[in-house]
């Protein structure tokens, strides 16, 4: 479950957002090519709820995090409620229920990397993407970093994970590096 | 073999074979290679007959629990009418555990095949596997086995060509180690939170959609693949003469203060001493073994002198007083300080717990609170007492063991480290009560 930024509960809202919840009127998600690939996903189960995650997925690599428009959204494509949505939505520490950073960087500080220097991974990415804490977004809107728990890598330690990219055995030393890769 | 490293002679790849050879990735490169040969000859035998040779080849779950897999897929009755499912646990989120991680990086059609098979074994036409979120590396690799076994007609109505119906889909979680409880992964299968059930009702009786389920992590059912090509038999040659309970090969994952982290693969009954010092290279240079977690953060901390004397099967953690559980050895060197690092492991429980239980939810997190004031120095007297009463109260009383787990590390801690903890605790709170100090 997801209990804060501090140890891999995810984002913090950010301070002023432009796109505060309930100023942007939601654009569905589910149109064109989206709409298909759920519809071939609902095909694989014998009841629209458990397209739930799946639909979730599409909704948050479409606009990166699931707003409560999105959230309503899944909900009428599965005969759901927006209420029972957003439960299940809060239980899962992946979905963003807020919008983060263009690159959002995970962290694993977890014991068996903890032993081999995670923290100073992790100051070091806090550090050099400007980020003030744990969880809230640089100031060029750029980076968000948090801690995340065991990523099923610890022989690689440190694993980190910036979106969907998954980088191994990252050092204090390597980060300069990973993040002048990044546009 | 012990990717990233080359394989040690010592090994005994059965199942990470082919770790580090990205030509094995393919349904050309697995068939070259053997692949699909145990599914033909599966789905020309009874569901009953690859029950009998999986329980004949001693086989247990490599989850963790280490149920014996051929009794499990006995519970479930293939032919009564009703739609059967198999679930294939691929959560791994257990700290010190990244085996399944490799094994559907390098050879994910052996996955794809172990589901197809294991589903066909229990009478179901559906498999799920289920593969965290985070893993998105393994999650293509997995989609694009699945997708060309669909194409090759391995999948599908009509399974390799036999009239029978086998479908294997991948499902993505989204982050929560607790859907790697069973119950709890169904739930989270079917659009739930993934909080775990009560049981009974059991899996095989209720499970996924209500119906007959059968869950098995990903270890278990690429060695159910190797098992019905080879033979029962050929299972057993590894193992312990003296204990038929074990056999089979094991995929350890080794990973904090050691030379060489990594996956190996040894033999049941493997000696750990000489696994941790030959294998894995022994300590970094100039420092020494402290502790090891042998089988995931779940089971009982060993101290070095404990882990050096250890058989590596079932039996042979338990008479060294742990668990062999996942396998994923997690090793602490004299730099460590014990404190610190079992009030992580507490962190990690306490985010973890789904909360629906009041001695888990309220003992995960005053766990955590009471070990992170004894690591900072601002401990009290009592401290130790309280966290093993806490720890009492967490064990044998929830609805899935995660509460349990959390007490582990910690009881078996202060047990084994004593003299870390107390070091930390102010020495005249120690003997001085506060009313003879104001006396
Ligand atoms: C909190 C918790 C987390 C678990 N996580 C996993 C996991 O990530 N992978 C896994 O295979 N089993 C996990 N298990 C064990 C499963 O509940 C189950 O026993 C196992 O998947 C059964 O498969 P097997 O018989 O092949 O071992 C976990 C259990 C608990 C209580
Ligand atoms: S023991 Fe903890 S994780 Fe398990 S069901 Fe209860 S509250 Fe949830
Ligand atoms: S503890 Fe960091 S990946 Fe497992």
């Amino acid at each position: 479950m997801s209990h804060g930024p501090s140890a891999s509960g995810g984002a913090l809202p950010l301070k002023g957002a432009p796109h505060d919840h309930h100023d942007v009127p939601h654009e569905p998600v589910f149109t064109g090519a989206r709409r298909h690939d759920i519809d071939a996903i609902l095909l694989k189960y014998p009841t629209k709820m458990a397209a739930l995650l799946p639909a979730l997925w599409i909704v948050q690599e479409a606009r990166g995090w699931v707003s409560e428009g999105g959230m309503a959204e899944v909900a009428a494509l599965l005969d759901l409620s927006p209420a029972y949505v957003k439960g299940v939505v809060s239980f899962y520490t992946m979905y963003h229920q807020h919008p983060v950073g263009k690159y959002f960087v995970q962290v694993c500080t977890t014991t068996p990397c903890n032993v081999c220097g995670a923290e100073d991974v992790v100051n070091t990415f806090l550090e050099q993407t400007r980020c003030l804490e744990l969880g809230a977004t640089s100031p060029d809107g750029r980076f968000t970093v948090i801690e995340v728990e065991c990523l099923g890598a610890c022989g690689f330690a440190t694993p980190v994970m910036i979106n969907s990219e998954f980088l191994e055995s990252v050092t204090p030393d390597s980060v300069p590096d990973i993040l002048a890769e990044l546009a | 073999m012990g990717y990233p490293h080359a394989s040690h002679p010592r090994e005994s790849a059965v199942l990470s074979k082919h770790f580090g050879d990205p030509a094995a990735r393919t349904l050309d490169g697995w068939k070259a290679r053997g692949g699909y040969q145990a599914l033909e000859k599966a789905l020309a035998m009874s569901p009953a007959d690859i029950v009998t040779i999986v329980k004949d080849s001693g086989l247990r779950g490599r989850g963790g629990a280490g149920f014996p897999t051929g009794l499990k897929w006995s519970f479930m009755k293939p032919g009564d009418g009703r739609p059967h499912y198999l679930c294939c646990n691929a959560d791994e989120s257990e700290p010190g555990t990244f085996k399944d991680r490799e094994i559907m990086r390098w050879t994910p059609h052996a996955l794809v095949e172990g589901c197809a098979l294991g589903a066909y074994a229990i009478g179901a036409e559906t498999a799920y596997i289920y593969i965290r979120g985070e893993f998105t590396e393994p999650l293509a690799y997995m989609n694009a086995a699945v997708k060309e076994a669909y194409d090759a007609g391995i999948l599908g109505a009509n399974a390799m060509g036999t009239g029978k119906r086998v479908d294997v889909h991948v499902h993505k979680g989204a982050g929560a180690y607790i859907c790697g409880e069973e119950t709890a992964l169904m739930n989270s299968l079917e659009g739930r939170r993934g909080n775990p059930r009560i049981t009974p009702p059991f899996p095989a009786v209720s499970g996924l959609f209500g119906k007959p389920t059968t869950i098995n992590n990903v270890e278990t059912l690429v060695a159910a693949v190797e098992i019905v090509k080879l033979g029962a038999a050929w299972y057993k040659q590894w193992g312990r003469a003296d204990n038929p309970k074990s056999t089979g090969t094991k995929l350890y994952s080794v990973c904090g203060n050691i030379a060489r982290p990594g996956n190996y693969e040894v033999p049941m009954g493997f000696p750990f001493k000489d696994f941790l010092w030959d294998l894995c290279g022994g300590p970094l240079p100039g420092r020494t073994i402290k502790a090891v977690i042998p089988g995931g953060s779940s089971v009982p901390i060993m101290t070095a002198e404990e882990a050096e004397g250890a058989l590596m099967d079932y039996e042979g953690f338990v008479a060294a007083g742990t668990m062999l559980g996942s396998g994923g050895v997690i090793v602490f060197d004299d730099a460590q300080n014990m404190v610190k690092q079992i009030a992580r492991l507490a962190r990690f429980y306490a985010h973890e717990s789904c909360a629906q239980c009041t001695q888990c939810r309220e003992g995960t997190a005053w766990t955590t609170k009471i070990l992170e004031r004894i690591r900072d120095g601002q401990g009290t007297a009592t401290d130790l007492d309280t966290l093993l009463d806490i720890g009492e109260s967490m064990t044998g009383k929830t609805i899935c063991v995660l509460s349990d787990s959390c007490a582990v590390p910690v009881v078996s801690g202060i047990a084994k480290f004593r003299n870390e903890f107390e070091a930390l605790l102010p020495k005249s709170r120690n003997v001085v009560s506060v009313s003879q100090a104001v006396a």
